[in-house]
C-alpha cells in the first residue's frame, strides 16, 4: 500500500518535472550543440529551439545532456526526419516507439514530421524522397499519420516537401493532397515556406497560388531556410533546399504575406549546413520575430475592432 | 575444472591495494604524450592537407535538407589519392611511405 | 520470369510501386532516370532525379566522414570520399539513426584495395566507431574505488566486474591508438616512429569520451573482465601470456577510466 502511494507521488513528480514554456508567437532556430555556450551566455534569450528527433535516439551521453539543458530554459520543437510516413510499407514500430519515448521524455511544444519517405525494405536512404499524389497514396499516408498520432497521443504537424521531380501518375495537386490528409487525420501542418518557393520554382507553378490553396488555418509552425541555385537539363533554374545560408528575400516576402493573413505562428529558421556562429543565426530569428511582433499588434487591433 | 592457479588471493589483494593507492597515475593520453610520439619522427610530412579537425567529432547528424555538393558520378573514377601523414615503420619492416605517396591513377 | 522483372507501369493495385521503381537508380549511377518521374510539362528529369541521387550518396558519405574524422585525415579527403562512396553503394544504411551507420566500414577498409598500403587504417577506424558507440551509450555512475576497496580480500578472486555501458576495447597489431590520437587532435601530424602494438580502452564515465592506451596484457585482462570472467581467471590468462604484466596498474587504469559498473561474485546473476 505504502509502495503504491510512493509510486503515485513519484509519477506526479515526473509529470511536473519539466517547465512549461509557451511557444505561441515566437521565432526560433535549429539547435546546434556548438551554439550551446553562446546561447546560455546570451543576454537576450528568447525564442525556441528545434531538434531532429533521430539525433537524440541514442541511449545517453552529451546529446541528451545538451537537449535537457536547453529544454530547461526554452520551448523545444521535436522534428522527425526519418519516419518515412510517405512510403508504402508499414511504419517501423521500433522507430515509432523511440519517437514516442522522446515526446514523453522532453514534452516538446511542437512535434512534426515530413510528407516524404526514406526507407525501402530495410534500406534507409537518408533523404526526403517524394511520392505521387493519388487516391491510393493519400489513404496510405493518412493511415500512417493516424498511427503516429495514436502512438504519441498528440497532434502531429506534417511538413510540405521540397520537390525536384513530378510523378507522371499523380492525380492530385500537393495542396489538395495535404488538405485531404488534414481532413482524414486531423493532423496539423508545418508550412515550410522555403520548400514552397523551391518546389514552385522547380515545378513551374506560382508560390502565391500554392499558398492561396494551402489550408493555412491548420498551420501550427512555419519553417524558413536558405536554398542554393543549380540548373536543370534545359539550363533553367533548379533550386536546392540546402539550408546552408540566410533566408532568401522572396521567401521573406511570402512569409510576411502569410503572417499578415494568419497572425503569429511559431516560426523556425533552419540552418543545417555551413552553420554560422550563433549571432548570425540569431539575427535571422530576430528578423522573423520582428515580423511576428508587427502582425501580433495588427492582429490584436483587428480582433479588437471586430469585437467592438 | 578450475585452472591451475599461479595467482594467489594474496597477490590479487596486494595488486588491488596498490591499484587503489595509485589512482591518478594512468590518465588518458595527454597532449604531451601525443606530441612526444610525434616528436620521435622528425621528417616533414608530405602530401596531406592538415585540416583543423576538432578533436571530438560528435558523429553524424540527420539531414532534412538537400545537399548542394555535387557527387553522384559513376564508378568510372577508381582513382586513389594517397596522402598520409601517418608514416611509420611497421613491425615486420614494411614501411608506411616516408615519401609522398605516388598518385596511382588507373584510368 | 520476364513478368516479375519487368517494371510495373500501372499504379493500379500497386500503391507502393513508386518506391520500388524510384530506388534502384539511387545508388547505381549506371541506371537511367526512372520513367515514373519528369520535370514540369513533361520536361526531362535527369538532373532533377540526380538531386536525389546526390543527396543520398553525399549525405551517407558525410555521415561516414563525421564518424571517421581521423581516418579521413590520414587518407586525405579525396581518397576518403572515394572509399566511402564504394562502401555506401555496397552497404547503405539499414538504420534511420546515422550514428549507427559505419559498423561495417572498418572491415571494408581492411579489404579495400587502395588502402592496403595503410594496414593500420582499419584499426584506427575501429577505434573511431567504438568512440561513437561510447559517446551515445547509456549514462551510469562508474564503479568507485571505494566499492572495490569494500570487497573482502578472500572474495577478490571470484569478483566479476560488470561492464559500464560506455566502455569498449579495440586491440590492434599496430600503434593504432597513437595514430588515432594525433589525427584526432588539432595540431599538425608528423612522422610517427613506433611499431608497437597498441590497444585502446575507450570510456565515458561522464560526458567526455577518453581514450587510454593499454599495455600488452592489460588489454587481455580488461577484455576478459568486461566479458564477465572472474578476476582470478582473467588475471591468470593475462599473466600467463604476459608474465611481466603489472596487475595493479592495469586495475587502476580501468577503475580510473570508469570501465566498470558494479561488482558481483561468481556466476552472472
Amino acid at each position: 500500500m505504502s509502495t503504491s502511494t510512493g509510486n503515485g507521488s513519484r509519477l506526479a513528480l515526473v509529470s511536473q518535472r519539466l517547465p512549461q514554456h509557451q511557444i505561441a508567437g515566437l521565432a526560433g532556430t535549429s539547435f546546434k550543440h556548438q551554439h550551446l555556450p553562446a546561447i546560455l551566455a546570451d543576454d537576450v534569450p528568447g525564442g525556441f529551439f528545434e531538434v531532429h528527433a533521430e539525433n537524440y535516439m541514442g541511449a545517453g551521453g552529451p546529446p541528451h545532456a545538451a537537449l535537457a539543458r536547453i529544454r530547461e530554459d526554452f520551448p523545444v520543437s521535436l522534428h522527425g526526419v526519418c519516419m518515412s510516413i510517405g512510403g508504402p510499407q508499414p511504419l517501423d514500430r521500433t522507430h515509432l516507439t523511440r519517437f514516442k519515448d522522446l515526446v514523453d521524455r522532453y514534452e516538446p511544444a511542437l512535434v512534426s514530421e515530413h510528407l516524404a519517405w526514406s526507407t525501402h525494405g530495410t534500406t534507409f536512404y537518408n533523404d526526403l524522397l517524394p511520392l505521387p499524389y493519388t487516391e491510393a497514396t493519400v489513404g496510405r499516408v493518412a493511415d500512417h499519420i493516424d498511427e503516429v498520432q495514436e502512438t504519441i497521443g498528440r497532434r502531429l504537424l506534417l511538413e510540405n516537401p521540397s520537390t525536384y521531380v513530378t510523378f507522371v501518375e499523380s492525380t492530385m495537386s500537393e495542396t489538395a493532397f495535404i488538405r485531404e490528409l488534414v481532413k482524414r487525420t486531423g493532423c496539423g501542418l508545418l508550412l515550410d515556406i522555403n520548400n514552397v518557393f523551391v518546389s514552385a520554382t522547380n515545378q513551374g507553378y506560382s508560390a502565391l497560388d500554392y499558398l492561396g490553396d494551402f489550408p493555412l488555418e491548420h498551420v501550427g509552425e512555419i519553417h524558413l531556410a536558405g536554398h542554393a541555385e543549380q540548373q536543370d537539363d534545359e539550363g533553367e533554374l533548379l533550386l536546392i533546399d540546402s539550408h546552408d545560408g540566410p533566408v532568401a528575400d522572396a521567401v521573406w516576402k511570402l512569409y510576411e504575406m502569410v503572417i499578415a493573413r494568419t497572425g503569429p505562428i511559431p516560426t523556425l529558421i533552419e540552418w543545417d549546413s555551413a552553420i554560422p556562429d550563433w549571432p548570425v543565426l540569431k539575427r535571422e530569428a530576430t528578423a522573423a520575430q520582428r515580423i511576428l511582433d508587427r502582425h501580433a499588434q495588427v492582429g490584436s487591433r483587428e480582433k479588437f475592432r471586430a469585437s467592438v | 575444472m578450475s585452472m591451475k592457479s599461479t595467482i594467489s588471493s594474496a597477490m590479487l589483494a596486494s595488486a588491488v591495494a596498490a591499484a587503489l593507492s595509485s589512482l591518478a597515475v594512468a590518465g588518458p593520453l595527454t597532449e604531451a604524450q601525443v606530441k612526444s610520439a610525434m616528436d620521435a619522427g622528425k621528417e616533414k610530412c608530405f602530401g596531406v592537407a592538415l585540416k583543423g579537425h576538432n578533436d571530438c567529432a560528435a558523429g553524424p547528424g540527420t539531414t532534412c535538407q538537400a545537399t548542394s555538393t555535387v557527387d553522384y558520378q559513376g564508378n568510372a573514377w577508381k582513382f586513389v589519392d594517397g596522402g598520409t601523414c601517418t608514416t611509420m615503420k611497421l613491425p615486420d619492416g614494411r614501411m608506411g611511405s616516408p615519401e609522398p605517396l605516388s598518385r596511382d591513377m588507373p584510368s | 520470369m520476364q513478368a516479375s522483372s519487368r517494371i510495373p507501369t500501372a499504379p493500379v493495385g500497386a500503391a507502393g510501386s513508386y518506391v520500388a521503381r524510384f530506388v534502384p537508380p539511387l545508388l547505381d549511377p549506371e541506371q537511367q532516370t526512372p520513367a515514373l518521374v519528369s520535370g514540369p510539362n513533361g520536361k526531362a528529369a535527369v538532373k532533377r532525379f540526380n538531386v536525389y541521387r546526390n543527396n543520398v550518396t553525399v549525405s551517407l558519405i558525410e555521415a561516414l566522414a563525421a564518424t571517421f574524422p581521423a581516418t579521413e585525415r590520414i587518407t586525405g579527403e579525396t581518397f576518403f570520399r572515394a572509399m566511402a562512396r564504394f562502401h555506401v553503394r555496397e552497404t547503405p544504411s539499414t538504420s534511420p539513426l546515422l550514428f549507427e551507420y559505419g559498423r561495417d566500414f572498418p572491415d571494408f577498409i581492411a579489404r579495400y584495395e587502395y588502402a592496403q598500403s595503410m594496414p593500420w587504417l582499419a584499426d584506427v577506424a575501429r577505434i573511431e566507431r567504438a568512440w561513437l558507440d561510447v559517446y551515445h551509450a547509456a549514462d551510469a555512475p562508474a564503479l568507485t574505488p571505494d566499492a572495490l576497496a569494500a570487497v573482502p580480500p578472500n572474495r577478490l578472486g571470484d569478483a566479476v566486474f560488470m561492464a559500464h555501458p560506455a566502455v569498449r576495447i579495440v586491440r590492434s597489431d599496430f600503434p593504432a591508438v597513437t595514430i588515432f590520437a594525433v589525427n584526432r587532435a588539432t595540431g599538425p601530424v608528423s612522422r610517427i616512429e613506433t611499431s608497437a602494438s597498441e590497444s585502446a580502452l575507450i570510456t565515458r564515465p561522464e560526458l567526455e569520451v577518453a581514450i587510454r592506451n593499454l599495455t600488452p596484457g592489460a588489454d587481455i585482462l580488461l577484455d576478459r573482465l568486461l566479458s564477465g570472467v572472474p578476476l582470478a581467471t582473467a588475471a591468470e590468462e593475462a599473466t600467463s601470456r604476459y608474465p611481466s604484466l603489472d596487475l595493479a596498474t592495469a586495475i587502476a587504469t580501468a577503475l580510473e577510466a570508469g570501465a566498470f559498473l558494479a561488482i558481483h561474485y561468481g556466476e552472472k546473476p
